[in-house]
Protein backbone atom coordinates (compact mmCIF):
# COMPACT_ATOMS: atom_id res chain seq x y z
CA UNK A 1 0.00 0.00 0.00
CA UNK A 2 3.06 2.66 1.22
CA UNK A 3 4.77 1.35 -2.11
CA UNK A 4 1.67 2.52 -4.38
CA UNK A 5 0.87 5.78 -2.59
CA UNK A 6 4.83 6.64 -3.46
CA UNK A 7 4.63 5.59 -6.75
CA UNK A 8 1.38 7.78 -7.12
CA UNK A 9 3.63 10.74 -5.94
CA UNK A 10 6.57 10.12 -7.74
CA UNK A 11 4.02 10.36 -11.31
CA UNK A 12 2.22 13.69 -10.21
CA UNK A 13 6.51 14.56 -9.11
CA UNK A 14 7.25 13.83 -12.87
CA UNK A 15 4.14 15.41 -14.50
CA UNK A 16 4.99 19.06 -11.88
CA UNK A 17 8.58 18.59 -13.50
CA UNK A 18 7.42 18.00 -17.31
CA UNK A 19 4.85 21.25 -16.67
CA UNK A 20 7.63 23.44 -14.45
CA UNK A 21 10.37 22.97 -17.08
CA UNK A 22 8.54 22.66 -20.56
CA UNK A 23 8.71 26.38 -21.56
CA UNK A 24 12.59 27.39 -20.64
CA UNK A 25 14.03 29.21 -23.07
CA UNK A 26 17.23 27.81 -24.72
CA UNK A 27 19.57 30.36 -23.12
CA UNK A 28 19.05 29.15 -20.04
CA UNK A 29 19.75 25.55 -20.97
CA UNK A 30 22.91 25.50 -19.16
CA UNK A 31 21.88 26.87 -15.80
CA UNK A 32 18.77 25.01 -16.05
CA UNK A 33 20.49 21.66 -16.08
CA UNK A 34 23.39 22.52 -13.90
CA UNK A 35 20.38 23.31 -11.11
CA UNK A 36 18.97 20.30 -11.50
CA UNK A 37 21.50 18.81 -11.17
CA UNK A 38 22.51 20.35 -7.84
CA UNK A 39 19.38 19.68 -6.55
CA UNK A 40 19.56 16.15 -7.66
CA UNK A 41 22.15 15.98 -4.48
CA UNK A 42 19.35 15.51 -2.61
CA UNK A 43 20.11 12.52 -2.09
CA UNK A 44 22.43 13.75 0.60
CA UNK A 45 19.13 13.46 3.02
CA UNK A 46 19.62 10.13 2.59
CA UNK A 47 23.14 9.78 3.15
CA UNK A 48 22.60 11.21 6.51
CA UNK A 49 20.52 9.28 7.69
CA UNK A 50 22.54 6.22 7.16
CA UNK A 51 25.31 7.87 8.46
CA UNK A 52 23.62 8.69 11.20
CA UNK A 53 22.80 5.22 12.20
CA UNK A 54 25.84 3.48 10.89
CA UNK A 55 27.45 2.49 14.07
CA UNK A 56 31.39 4.43 14.70
CA UNK A 57 34.49 2.80 12.98
CA UNK A 58 32.96 0.68 10.41
CA UNK A 59 32.19 0.21 6.34
CA UNK A 60 28.97 1.20 6.75
CA UNK A 61 29.90 4.64 7.88
CA UNK A 62 32.61 5.07 6.02
CA UNK A 63 30.55 4.38 2.93
CA UNK A 64 27.79 6.96 3.97
CA UNK A 65 30.45 9.85 5.07
CA UNK A 66 31.93 9.13 1.05
CA UNK A 67 28.23 9.34 -0.21
CA UNK A 68 27.52 12.56 2.17
CA UNK A 69 31.20 13.91 0.76
CA UNK A 70 29.94 13.02 -3.21
CA UNK A 71 26.22 14.29 -2.76
CA UNK A 72 27.70 17.91 -0.93
CA UNK A 73 30.07 18.18 -4.03
CA UNK A 74 27.10 17.90 -6.31
CA UNK A 75 25.36 20.34 -4.07
CA UNK A 76 28.01 22.84 -3.80
CA UNK A 77 29.23 23.15 -7.28
CA UNK A 78 25.95 23.11 -9.01
CA UNK A 79 24.30 26.05 -7.68
CA UNK A 80 27.87 27.63 -7.35
CA UNK A 81 28.05 27.23 -11.10
CA UNK A 82 24.94 27.71 -11.61
CA UNK A 83 25.10 31.19 -9.47
CA UNK A 84 27.71 32.14 -11.50
CA UNK A 85 26.33 31.59 -14.86
CA UNK A 86 22.90 33.15 -14.02
CA UNK A 87 24.69 36.60 -12.87
CA UNK A 88 26.33 37.43 -16.17
CA UNK A 89 22.16 37.13 -16.95
CA UNK A 90 21.64 39.26 -14.19
CA UNK A 91 24.25 42.07 -14.73
CA UNK A 92 22.88 42.74 -18.18
CA UNK A 93 19.42 43.51 -16.64
CA UNK A 94 20.47 46.52 -15.31
CA UNK A 95 22.63 48.56 -18.32
CA UNK B 1 13.24 15.40 18.89
CA UNK B 2 11.11 16.41 16.21
CA UNK B 3 7.70 14.55 15.54
CA UNK B 4 7.70 12.36 11.86
CA UNK B 5 5.10 14.64 10.90
CA UNK B 6 7.33 17.88 11.35
CA UNK B 7 9.94 16.61 9.51
CA UNK B 8 7.50 15.28 6.56
CA UNK B 9 6.27 18.60 6.31
CA UNK B 10 9.50 20.59 6.09
CA UNK B 11 10.64 18.15 3.83
CA UNK B 12 6.90 18.99 1.54
CA UNK B 13 8.41 22.75 1.77
CA UNK B 14 11.64 21.93 0.50
CA UNK B 15 10.00 20.21 -2.49
CA UNK B 16 7.83 22.68 -3.29
CA UNK B 17 10.95 25.30 -3.24
CA UNK B 18 12.64 23.12 -5.87
CA UNK B 19 9.57 22.86 -7.65
CA UNK B 20 9.51 26.95 -7.77
CA UNK B 21 13.03 26.98 -8.15
CA UNK B 22 12.49 25.10 -11.73
CA UNK B 23 10.17 27.06 -12.98
CA UNK B 24 12.00 30.56 -12.19
CA UNK B 25 14.82 29.23 -14.14
CA UNK B 26 12.43 29.60 -17.02
CA UNK B 27 13.05 33.22 -17.95
CA UNK B 28 16.12 35.08 -17.55
CA UNK B 29 14.47 37.77 -15.01
CA UNK B 30 13.35 35.20 -12.60
CA UNK B 31 16.21 32.86 -12.87
CA UNK B 32 18.42 34.04 -10.22
CA UNK B 33 15.17 34.13 -7.78
CA UNK B 34 14.48 30.40 -9.02
CA UNK B 35 18.53 29.33 -7.83
CA UNK B 36 18.15 31.25 -4.92
CA UNK B 37 14.50 29.12 -4.07
CA UNK B 38 16.18 25.80 -4.52
CA UNK B 39 19.11 27.00 -2.66
CA UNK B 40 17.16 27.54 0.16
CA UNK B 41 14.95 24.43 -0.14
CA UNK B 42 18.46 22.77 0.12
CA UNK B 43 19.61 24.00 3.19
CA UNK B 44 15.93 24.15 4.74
CA UNK B 45 16.41 20.08 4.13
CA UNK B 46 20.21 19.95 5.21
CA UNK B 47 19.74 21.44 8.06
CA UNK B 48 16.49 19.70 9.39
CA UNK B 49 18.07 16.46 8.89
CA UNK B 50 21.50 17.66 10.42
CA UNK B 51 18.89 18.61 13.69
CA UNK B 52 16.63 15.57 14.02
CA UNK B 53 19.13 12.69 12.70
CA UNK B 54 20.48 10.78 15.55
CA UNK B 55 24.12 12.23 16.09
CA UNK B 56 26.57 9.61 16.73
CA UNK B 57 28.39 11.02 13.65
CA UNK B 58 28.44 14.30 13.95
CA UNK B 59 32.20 15.02 13.71
CA UNK B 60 32.84 13.09 10.69
CA UNK B 61 29.46 14.59 8.78
CA UNK B 62 30.59 18.24 9.29
CA UNK B 63 33.58 17.37 8.29
CA UNK B 64 32.34 15.76 4.72
CA UNK B 65 30.58 18.53 4.49
CA UNK B 66 32.57 21.22 4.72
CA UNK B 67 35.11 19.42 2.50
CA UNK B 68 32.57 19.34 0.46
CA UNK B 69 31.48 22.46 0.17
CA UNK B 70 35.47 23.99 -0.34
CA UNK B 71 35.98 21.89 -3.22
CA UNK B 72 32.95 22.13 -4.88
CA UNK B 73 32.33 25.95 -4.44
CA UNK B 74 36.19 26.67 -5.13
CA UNK B 75 36.36 24.36 -8.64
CA UNK B 76 32.74 26.63 -9.44
CA UNK B 77 33.94 29.68 -9.37
CA UNK B 78 37.65 28.76 -10.57
CA UNK B 79 36.68 26.60 -13.68
CA UNK B 80 36.58 28.32 -17.18
CA UNK B 81 33.06 28.20 -18.53
CA UNK B 82 34.52 26.69 -21.74
CA UNK B 83 34.94 23.74 -19.65
CA UNK B 84 31.55 23.59 -17.82
CA UNK B 85 30.24 20.54 -20.12
CA UNK B 86 33.04 18.89 -18.20
CA UNK B 87 32.28 20.29 -14.63
CA UNK B 88 28.67 19.19 -14.93
CA UNK B 89 29.39 15.33 -16.15
CA UNK B 90 31.88 15.30 -13.09
CA UNK B 91 29.15 16.26 -10.71
CA UNK B 92 26.29 14.65 -12.60
CA UNK B 93 29.15 11.16 -11.62
CA UNK B 94 29.43 12.59 -8.23
CA UNK B 95 25.10 12.21 -7.69
CA UNK B 96 25.24 9.11 -9.31
CA UNK B 97 28.40 7.84 -7.11
CA UNK B 98 26.35 8.85 -3.90
CA UNK B 99 23.43 7.38 -5.15
CA UNK B 100 25.30 4.41 -5.08
CA UNK B 101 26.93 4.55 -1.86
CA UNK B 102 23.87 5.80 0.04
CA UNK B 103 22.25 2.28 -1.71
CA UNK B 104 25.20 -0.14 -0.67
CA UNK B 105 25.07 1.23 2.87
CA UNK B 106 21.41 0.06 3.24
CA UNK B 107 22.56 -2.99 1.62
CA UNK B 108 25.45 -3.64 4.54
CA UNK B 109 22.76 -3.17 6.84
CA UNK B 110 20.75 -5.97 5.61
CA UNK B 111 17.96 -3.55 5.82
CA UNK B 112 17.09 -2.87 1.92
CA UNK B 113 13.84 -3.30 0.61
CA UNK B 114 15.78 -5.49 -2.40
CA UNK B 115 14.17 -4.46 -5.31
CA UNK B 116 13.78 -0.79 -5.08
CA UNK B 117 17.31 -0.13 -3.36
CA UNK B 118 18.53 -1.94 -6.05
CA UNK B 119 16.96 0.68 -8.62
CA UNK B 120 18.56 3.50 -7.21
CA UNK B 121 21.74 1.76 -6.91
CA UNK B 122 21.80 0.64 -10.79
CA UNK B 123 21.40 3.92 -12.00
CA UNK B 124 23.66 5.32 -9.69
CA UNK B 125 26.29 3.34 -10.83
CA UNK B 126 25.59 3.80 -14.51
CA UNK B 127 25.14 7.70 -14.48
CA UNK B 128 28.71 7.32 -11.96
CA UNK B 129 30.59 5.20 -14.85
CA UNK B 130 28.84 6.64 -17.70
CA UNK B 131 29.39 10.49 -16.79
CA UNK B 132 33.05 9.91 -16.15
CA UNK B 133 33.42 8.78 -19.50
CA UNK B 134 31.38 11.78 -20.94
CA UNK B 135 33.67 13.80 -19.02
CA UNK B 136 36.69 12.20 -20.59
CA UNK B 137 34.99 12.63 -24.47
CA UNK B 138 34.51 15.58 -24.05
CA UNK B 139 37.54 16.92 -23.00
CA UNK B 140 38.81 14.82 -25.87
CA UNK B 141 40.40 12.35 -24.23
CA UNK B 142 39.02 9.45 -25.67
CA UNK B 143 37.46 8.38 -29.08
CA UNK B 144 36.35 4.81 -30.08
CA UNK B 145 34.10 4.60 -32.94
CA UNK B 146 31.01 2.95 -32.94
CA UNK B 147 30.57 -0.35 -34.18
CA UNK B 148 27.89 -3.85 -33.98
CA UNK B 149 30.74 -5.35 -31.37
CA UNK B 150 29.69 -2.61 -28.98
CA UNK B 151 26.13 -3.48 -29.42
CA UNK B 152 26.25 -6.75 -28.62
CA UNK B 153 28.41 -5.98 -25.67
CA UNK B 154 25.40 -3.82 -24.55
CA UNK B 155 23.35 -6.56 -24.84
CA UNK B 156 25.35 -9.27 -23.16
CA UNK B 157 26.26 -6.76 -19.74
CA UNK B 158 22.41 -5.65 -19.35
CA UNK B 159 21.64 -9.35 -19.20
CA UNK B 160 23.57 -10.08 -16.69
CA UNK B 161 22.95 -7.20 -15.09
CA UNK B 162 19.16 -8.06 -15.05
CA UNK B 163 20.40 -11.31 -13.79
CA UNK B 164 21.97 -10.24 -10.79
CA UNK B 165 19.21 -8.29 -9.87
CA UNK B 166 16.71 -10.98 -10.03
CA UNK B 167 18.81 -12.92 -8.44
CA UNK B 168 19.50 -10.43 -5.62
CA UNK B 169 16.19 -9.72 -4.77
CA UNK B 170 15.81 -13.33 -3.64
CA UNK B 171 18.72 -14.10 -1.84
CA UNK B 172 19.97 -10.75 -0.48
CA UNK B 173 23.33 -11.69 -0.28
CA UNK B 174 26.16 -9.17 -0.61
CA UNK B 175 28.04 -10.39 -3.01
CA UNK B 176 25.59 -10.90 -5.52
CA UNK B 177 24.98 -7.29 -4.47
CA UNK B 178 28.70 -6.37 -5.93
CA UNK B 179 28.00 -8.31 -8.95
CA UNK B 180 25.20 -6.52 -9.66
CA UNK B 181 26.92 -3.10 -8.93
CA UNK B 182 29.82 -4.03 -10.87
CA UNK B 183 27.55 -5.50 -14.02
CA UNK B 184 26.08 -1.35 -14.11
CA UNK B 185 29.46 0.06 -13.81
CA UNK B 186 30.68 -1.73 -16.59
CA UNK B 187 26.92 -0.99 -18.60
CA UNK B 188 27.96 2.45 -17.61
CA UNK B 189 30.79 2.50 -19.62
CA UNK B 190 30.35 0.48 -22.70
CA UNK B 191 27.09 2.38 -23.17
CA UNK B 192 28.73 5.94 -22.96
CA UNK B 193 32.03 5.26 -24.88
CA UNK B 194 30.87 4.57 -28.49
CA UNK B 195 28.87 8.14 -28.65
CA UNK B 196 30.42 10.58 -30.36
CA UNK B 197 30.93 13.98 -29.48
CA UNK B 198 28.11 15.73 -30.85
CA UNK B 199 25.67 13.90 -29.29
CA UNK B 200 27.37 15.01 -25.79
CA UNK B 201 24.24 17.32 -25.18
CA UNK B 202 21.64 14.30 -25.31
CA UNK B 203 23.31 12.51 -23.17
CA UNK B 204 24.41 14.87 -20.86
CA UNK B 205 20.89 15.29 -20.74
CA UNK B 206 19.96 12.00 -19.95
CA UNK B 207 22.82 10.99 -17.38
CA UNK B 208 21.06 14.51 -15.62
CA UNK B 209 17.67 13.04 -15.82
CA UNK B 210 19.30 9.41 -14.79
CA UNK B 211 20.80 11.06 -11.40
CA UNK B 212 17.15 12.17 -10.31
CA UNK B 213 15.76 8.87 -11.44
CA UNK B 214 18.58 7.52 -8.82
CA UNK B 215 17.98 9.75 -6.06
CA UNK B 216 14.42 8.39 -6.69
CA UNK B 217 15.31 5.24 -6.24
CA UNK B 218 16.90 5.60 -3.33
CA UNK B 219 13.66 7.72 -2.19
CA UNK B 220 11.63 4.66 -2.60
CA UNK B 221 13.97 2.38 -0.15
CA UNK B 222 14.54 4.64 2.58
CA UNK B 223 10.61 5.80 2.00
CA UNK B 224 11.54 9.72 1.57
CA UNK B 225 9.02 11.64 -0.45
CA UNK B 226 11.56 14.63 -0.57
CA UNK B 227 13.88 12.20 -2.70
CA UNK B 228 11.13 10.74 -4.63
CA UNK B 229 9.76 14.10 -5.26
CA UNK B 230 13.01 15.57 -6.42
CA UNK B 231 14.41 13.30 -8.10
CA UNK B 232 11.21 12.74 -10.30
CA UNK B 233 11.68 16.44 -10.81
CA UNK B 234 14.98 16.42 -12.37
CA UNK B 235 14.60 13.26 -14.22
CA UNK B 236 11.08 15.21 -15.96
CA UNK B 237 14.20 18.35 -17.11
CA UNK B 238 16.72 16.23 -18.10
CA UNK B 239 14.18 14.17 -20.37
CA UNK B 240 12.87 17.44 -21.54
CA UNK B 241 15.92 18.88 -22.60
CA UNK B 242 17.15 15.13 -23.80
CA UNK B 243 14.17 15.12 -26.17
CA UNK B 244 14.56 19.05 -27.38
CA UNK B 245 18.32 18.11 -28.10
CA UNK B 246 17.39 15.06 -29.85
CA UNK B 247 14.65 16.84 -31.95
CA UNK B 248 17.46 19.56 -32.89
CA UNK B 249 19.20 16.89 -33.87
CA UNK B 250 16.53 14.47 -35.70
CA UNK B 251 17.53 11.81 -33.34
CA UNK B 252 15.51 9.23 -31.52
CA UNK B 253 16.82 8.76 -28.09
CA UNK B 254 17.21 5.05 -28.74
CA UNK B 255 19.62 5.13 -31.91
CA UNK B 256 21.98 7.39 -29.92
CA UNK B 257 23.12 4.43 -27.73
CA UNK B 258 22.41 1.44 -30.25
CA UNK B 259 22.25 2.20 -33.69
CA UNK B 260 25.06 1.21 -35.36
CA UNK B 261 26.19 4.18 -37.67
CA UNK B 262 27.41 3.90 -40.96
CA UNK B 263 29.19 7.17 -41.75
CA UNK B 264 27.72 9.05 -44.73
CA UNK B 265 29.65 8.66 -48.09
CA UNK B 266 31.55 11.85 -49.10
CA UNK B 267 31.49 11.53 -52.39
CA UNK B 268 34.95 13.09 -53.45
CA UNK B 269 33.95 15.31 -55.94
CA UNK B 270 37.35 17.22 -56.96
CA UNK B 271 36.02 19.25 -59.21
CA UNK B 272 34.47 21.51 -57.16
CA UNK B 273 36.47 24.16 -55.83
CA UNK B 274 35.44 26.30 -52.72
CA UNK B 275 36.45 30.26 -53.08
CA UNK B 276 38.61 31.51 -50.28
CA UNK B 277 38.85 34.76 -49.14
CA UNK B 278 41.64 36.94 -47.60
CA UNK B 279 41.51 39.00 -44.21
CA UNK B 280 40.63 41.88 -45.91
CA UNK B 281 37.94 40.94 -48.16
CA UNK B 282 36.15 39.50 -45.61
CA UNK B 283 36.35 42.53 -43.43
CA UNK B 284 35.43 44.70 -46.31
CA UNK B 285 32.30 42.74 -46.50
CA UNK B 286 31.90 42.98 -42.94
CA UNK B 287 31.73 46.86 -42.64
CA UNK B 288 29.79 47.45 -45.52
CA UNK B 289 27.17 44.95 -44.31
CA UNK B 290 23.86 46.45 -43.26
CA UNK B 291 23.34 42.96 -41.00
CA UNK B 292 25.72 40.54 -40.34
CA UNK B 293 24.93 37.23 -38.34
CA UNK B 294 27.75 35.25 -36.49
CA UNK B 295 26.82 31.60 -36.11
CA UNK B 296 29.32 29.80 -33.15
CA UNK B 297 29.67 26.25 -33.28
CA UNK B 298 31.93 24.33 -30.71
CA UNK B 299 34.83 25.47 -32.88
CA UNK B 300 34.36 28.80 -30.98
CA UNK B 301 34.45 27.27 -27.69
CA UNK B 302 37.48 25.21 -28.75
CA UNK B 303 39.86 28.20 -29.95
CA UNK B 304 38.11 30.42 -26.83
CA UNK B 305 37.11 32.88 -29.27
CA UNK B 306 34.07 33.81 -28.07
CA UNK B 307 35.68 37.68 -26.60
CA UNK B 308 37.08 38.24 -29.83
CA UNK B 309 33.60 37.84 -31.19
CA UNK B 310 32.13 40.34 -28.82
CA UNK B 311 34.75 42.88 -29.98
CA UNK B 312 34.30 42.06 -33.78
CA UNK B 313 30.61 43.09 -33.27
CA UNK B 314 31.20 45.78 -31.20
CA UNK B 315 33.02 47.51 -33.70
CA UNK B 316 31.13 46.77 -36.33
CA UNK B 317 28.14 48.05 -34.19
CA UNK B 318 29.81 50.97 -33.18
CA UNK B 319 32.47 52.03 -35.70
CA UNK B 320 30.37 50.74 -38.96
CA UNK B 321 26.51 51.00 -37.87
CA UNK B 322 26.27 47.37 -38.75
CA UNK B 323 23.21 45.58 -37.09
CA UNK B 324 24.74 42.30 -35.32
CA UNK B 325 23.10 39.24 -34.26
CA UNK B 326 24.51 35.72 -32.87
CA UNK B 327 22.26 32.70 -34.21
CA UNK B 328 22.46 29.55 -31.57
CA UNK B 329 21.11 26.10 -32.95
CA UNK B 330 20.09 24.25 -30.07
CA UNK B 331 22.85 21.30 -30.36
CA UNK B 332 25.98 24.26 -30.58
CA UNK B 333 28.91 22.80 -28.28
CA UNK B 334 28.55 19.85 -25.84
CA UNK B 335 25.95 20.50 -23.70
CA UNK B 336 22.33 22.34 -24.21
CA UNK B 337 22.67 25.92 -24.07
CA UNK B 338 26.48 25.95 -23.60
CA UNK B 339 27.43 29.15 -26.62
CA UNK B 340 24.35 31.05 -24.88
CA UNK B 341 26.47 30.80 -21.74
CA UNK B 342 29.83 32.05 -22.75
CA UNK B 343 28.61 34.51 -25.12
CA UNK B 344 27.45 36.19 -22.25
CA UNK B 345 30.04 35.67 -20.38
CA UNK B 346 32.27 37.43 -23.19
CA UNK B 347 29.68 40.71 -22.23
CA UNK B 348 27.26 39.68 -26.00
CA UNK B 349 24.24 41.27 -24.50
CA UNK B 350 21.65 38.17 -24.52
CA UNK B 351 19.04 40.40 -26.04
CA UNK B 352 21.39 40.26 -29.05
CA UNK B 353 21.01 36.34 -29.08
CA UNK B 354 19.01 34.37 -30.80
CA UNK B 355 18.00 31.09 -31.14
CA UNK B 356 16.72 28.87 -33.94
CA UNK B 357 13.42 29.58 -34.71
CA UNK B 358 13.80 33.10 -34.10
CA UNK B 359 16.18 33.91 -35.88
CA UNK B 360 15.57 32.07 -39.46
CA UNK B 361 13.57 34.43 -41.25
CA UNK B 362 16.58 36.55 -40.57
CA UNK B 363 19.15 35.01 -42.81
CA UNK B 364 16.85 36.11 -46.24
CA UNK B 365 17.51 40.18 -45.13
CA UNK B 366 21.19 39.33 -44.11
CA UNK B 367 24.05 40.41 -45.79
CA UNK B 368 26.85 38.29 -44.17
CA UNK B 369 26.04 35.41 -42.12
CA UNK B 370 29.56 34.73 -40.15
CA UNK B 371 29.82 30.77 -39.59
CA UNK B 372 32.79 30.18 -37.21
CA UNK B 373 33.60 26.67 -35.91
CA UNK B 374 30.34 25.22 -36.91
CA UNK B 375 29.67 22.99 -39.86
CA UNK B 376 26.56 20.70 -39.38
CA UNK B 377 24.30 22.59 -38.46
CA UNK B 378 24.39 25.27 -41.46
CA UNK B 379 24.44 22.12 -43.83
CA UNK B 380 21.41 22.63 -46.13
CA UNK B 381 21.33 18.89 -47.40
CA UNK B 382 19.85 18.59 -44.07
CA UNK B 383 16.86 20.19 -46.36
CA UNK B 384 17.26 19.23 -49.54
CA UNK B 385 19.33 15.77 -50.23
CA UNK B 386 17.40 12.77 -49.17
CA UNK B 387 20.32 10.61 -49.16
CA UNK B 388 22.23 13.01 -46.65
CA UNK B 389 22.96 11.02 -43.29
CA UNK B 390 21.66 14.97 -41.69
CA UNK B 391 18.73 14.43 -43.65
CA UNK B 392 15.72 15.97 -41.54
CA UNK B 393 17.97 17.64 -39.36
CA UNK B 394 16.84 21.68 -38.50
CA UNK B 395 19.60 23.84 -39.52
CA UNK B 396 20.60 27.21 -39.26
CA UNK B 397 19.61 28.57 -42.74
CA UNK B 398 22.80 30.89 -43.45
CA UNK B 399 22.47 29.62 -47.10
CA UNK B 400 19.92 32.67 -47.52
CA UNK B 401 22.15 35.15 -46.81
CA UNK B 402 23.89 36.91 -49.37
CA UNK B 403 27.16 35.88 -48.21
CA UNK B 404 28.58 33.15 -46.50
CA UNK B 405 31.83 33.03 -44.50
CA UNK B 406 32.84 30.41 -43.13
CA UNK B 407 36.32 30.40 -40.68
CA UNK B 408 37.30 26.87 -40.46
CA UNK B 409 40.75 24.89 -39.96
CA UNK B 410 39.62 22.97 -43.37
CA UNK B 411 37.73 22.00 -45.39
CA UNK B 412 36.80 18.68 -44.10
CA UNK B 413 33.07 17.36 -43.53
CA UNK B 414 31.82 18.12 -40.32
CA UNK B 415 31.35 15.58 -37.29
CA UNK B 416 28.07 13.61 -39.30
CA UNK B 417 30.84 13.03 -41.94
CA UNK B 418 28.12 14.41 -44.30
CA UNK B 419 29.67 16.77 -47.39
CA UNK B 420 28.67 20.29 -47.19
CA UNK B 421 27.79 21.46 -50.45
CA UNK B 422 27.63 25.07 -49.13
CA UNK B 423 31.53 24.99 -49.35
CA UNK B 424 31.37 24.77 -52.99
CA UNK B 425 28.26 27.49 -53.78
CA UNK B 426 29.09 30.85 -55.47
CA UNK B 427 28.19 32.79 -52.22
CA UNK B 428 30.01 31.17 -49.82
CA UNK B 429 33.51 32.16 -49.18
CA UNK B 430 35.78 30.08 -46.22
CA UNK B 431 39.07 31.25 -44.24
CA UNK B 432 40.99 28.53 -43.00
CA UNK B 433 42.62 29.16 -39.41
CA UNK B 434 42.12 28.99 -36.13
CA UNK B 435 38.59 30.88 -35.11
CA UNK B 436 40.07 32.81 -32.40
CA UNK B 437 43.19 34.34 -34.29
CA UNK B 438 40.78 34.72 -37.90
CA UNK B 439 38.33 36.79 -35.53
CA UNK B 440 41.19 39.13 -34.01
CA UNK B 441 42.80 39.73 -37.92
CA UNK B 442 39.81 40.80 -39.36
CA UNK B 443 39.25 43.17 -36.18
CA UNK B 444 42.87 44.50 -37.05
CA UNK B 445 42.09 45.36 -40.47
CA UNK B 446 38.66 46.97 -39.29
CA UNK B 447 40.58 49.11 -36.71
CA UNK B 448 43.14 50.32 -39.08
CA UNK B 449 40.87 51.96 -42.03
Amino acid sequence: MIFLLLVNIFIFALLIGYYAVQNVTQALHSPLMSVSNAISGVVIIGALWMAAVADTFNVQELVSLLAVFFAGLNIFGGFAVSERMLKLFKKKDKD
Amino acid sequence: MMPFESIFLIYLVSAICFILGLRGLSSPQTARRGNFLSMSGMALCLITTLIVAPGRNDVGILSALILAAVIGIYTAWRIKLTALPQMIALLNGAGGLSSLLVGTAQILRHQAHTFDTSVGIITGAVVFSGSLIAFLKIGGWYRLKRSNFSNILNILIAAALIFYWVRFSIDDSVTTACLMIASALILGITLTLPIGGADMPIVISLLNAASGFAAAGIGFSLTNILLIITGALVGAGGMILAFVMCKAMNKNIFKIFFASQTPAQSVADNSRQARTASISDVAFLLQNAQKVIIVPGFGMAAANAQYALFNLSSVLQKKYGVEVKFAIHPVAGRMPGHMNVLLIEAKVDYQQVFSMEEINPDFETADVAYVIGANDITNPAAQTDPSSSLFGMPILEVYKAKTVVFVKRSLAAGYSGADNPLFFTQNTLMLYGDAKQITEEIIADLGTK
